[in-house]
């Protein structure tokens, strides 16, 4: 195994690009290194992109927006005042990955990429619009993030493209996010549900919504269907019971010793029901008690 | 396969090794440093019997590359007490037997040491957050946590 550390992205690419046998970048390494030692993936080249400038920053640009680098920690995000502020869904979705040691080294990226459908940082992102820059060997292309799982440990990622920077729109007043996973335990352990929702609000009345669910299909999903039950109503009953029907409905789950399908499929719905109700109560400005 | 060379600090002393690759930094203080008191139980993250800080932070040392801690300063159990003198976190452990076998307390110091340094009054639950990625298999964790808030309390007194 050759161990590479570019001082560019354009060095990172050509790396990758011209490698012929199996690569990996290396960020967190939380689940690239526990493959190796595992000797279920052994790279001939990691390309460890942690050296390169700005990786390690979170940015908010002057338009409002958010810019963080590939290196930047869970553990980093959550100790972000204005970041929390803005976005706390997202932020409690990758707060969730893992212990107090993972999260000192764990980044959105890398859940992103190791394209686990349980990944808990993906429907946050998903439900707030975030999109990623991806560099490779033809050039760039900025992607959502709902476009990059492809399927179980699978990317769209093509040869010699690696993931640049995180991109996370601005906010504007009355929005909040929130993302609630099912587990089994209290902490440390993979979701079998998860939700992300993120909702803007005129007054009482939602105006924009988006609904991610992870854990219930080969990958994370955009569910639409459940943000238009959402549009125009004011979270009462009805809308709830149009949220949880949508958000069953497209549940295509496996059954596995967390959970069947059937309790999957349900849970879906419920918690969709649970986390639009923080997202909404977030938008009005009330305190929501965020996990410890 | 040509070794990769690395220059760090741990426990404040400068250190140079080389290594492969492939060594985790819990093999490189182990195996080349003969620093012992990380240990590994599960090789995967989820026990955090390896703990150590990497520039302060809390990691897992077997879920990072030895060539990764190039640059970095590195502080690990052996580090803890002054000298001779107990960390007062090592002498509370010792006052109320929060250890069986002791496969997990180095991790466990390391990481409720980092704890008490950004959270001088944490609450029962966050320790018992923080230090969810510290398994023991022997004491069922109360006598630990007693032992981590005590010596909170005894360190804001004495400061």
């Amino acid at each position: 195994m050759r161990y590479h550390t570019p001082a560019s992205f354009e060095d990172a690419v050509e790396i990758a690009a011209q490698a012929e046998g199996i690569t990996r970048f290396l960020a967190g390494g939380t689940d690239v290194l526990v493959q190796l030692r595992s000797d279920l993936v052994t790279p001939d080249d990691l390309i460890d992109i942690k050296h390169i400038p700005g990786t390690h920053e979170i940015v908010q640009n002057d338009d409002g927006s958010w810019t963080l680098g590939i290196a930047v920690t869970g553990a980093e995000m959550s100790e972000h005042a204005g970041l929390c502020a803005v976005w706390p869904g997202l932020v409690e979705g990758m707060d969730l990955i893992g212990s107090t040691q993972v999260q000192g080294r764990a980044t959105l990226v890398g859940n992103l990429c190791n394209g686990s459908p349980a990944a808990d940082s993906v429907p946050g992102m998903m439900a707030a619009g975030a999109t990623v820059s991806v560099m490779g060997p033809e050039g760039g292309r900025v992607v959502a993030v709902e476009d990059i799982p492809a399927g179980p440990g699978r990317t769209t990622l093509t040869k010699g493209e690696v993931i640049t920077a995180v991109h996370i729109p601005a906010r504007g007043e009355a929005a909040g996010d929130a993302y609630q996973r099912f587990i089994p335990r209290t902490e440390m352990d993979i979701a079998v549900v998860g939700v992300g929702v993120s909702l803007q609000l005129d007054g009482d009345v939602i105006t924009e919504a988006r609904v991610a669910l992870g854990a219930v299909a080969p990958t994370a999903l955009m569910v639409p269907d459940a943000a238009a039950a959402l549009i125009g109503s004011t979270l009462d009953e009805d809308a709830k019971a149009k949220l949880a029907a949508a958000a069953s409905a497209a549940c295509n789950p496996i059954d596995d010793k967390r959970g069947t399908i059937e309790f999957r499929t349900e849970v879906a719905g419920v918690l969709a029901c649970r986390t639009a109700q923080r997202a909404y109560d977030r938008a009005q400005g009330k305190k929501v008690a965020k996990h410890v | 396969m040509s070794k990769i060379h690395v220059s760090t600090t741990v426990n404040g002393d400068p250190v140079d090794f080389l290594c492969d690759p492939r060594e985790t930094l819990l093999d490189c203080l182990r195996d080349k440093l003969s620093l012992t008191g990380a240990k590994e139980g599960c090789g995967t993250g989820d026990c955090g019997a390896c703990s150590v800080e990497v520039d302060g932070r809390l990691v897992c040392s077997c879920l990072m590359l030895g060539a990764e801690a190039n640059g970095k300063a590195i502080a690990t159990v052996e580090g803890i007490a002054d000298g001779e003198t107990l960390h007062p976190l090592q002498a509370k452990f010792i006052e109320h037997a929060a250890l069986q076998c002791g496969i997990c307390t180095p991790g466990i110091l390391v990481a409720a040491k980092n704890l008490l340094e950004k959270n001088d009054s944490p609450t029962e639950e966050e320790v018992r957050y923080w230090l969810a990625g510290n398994l023991c298999r022997c004491t069922g964790y109360d006598k630990i946590i007693k032992a981590v808030m005590e010596t909170a309390a005894d360190m804001r007194e004495a400061s």
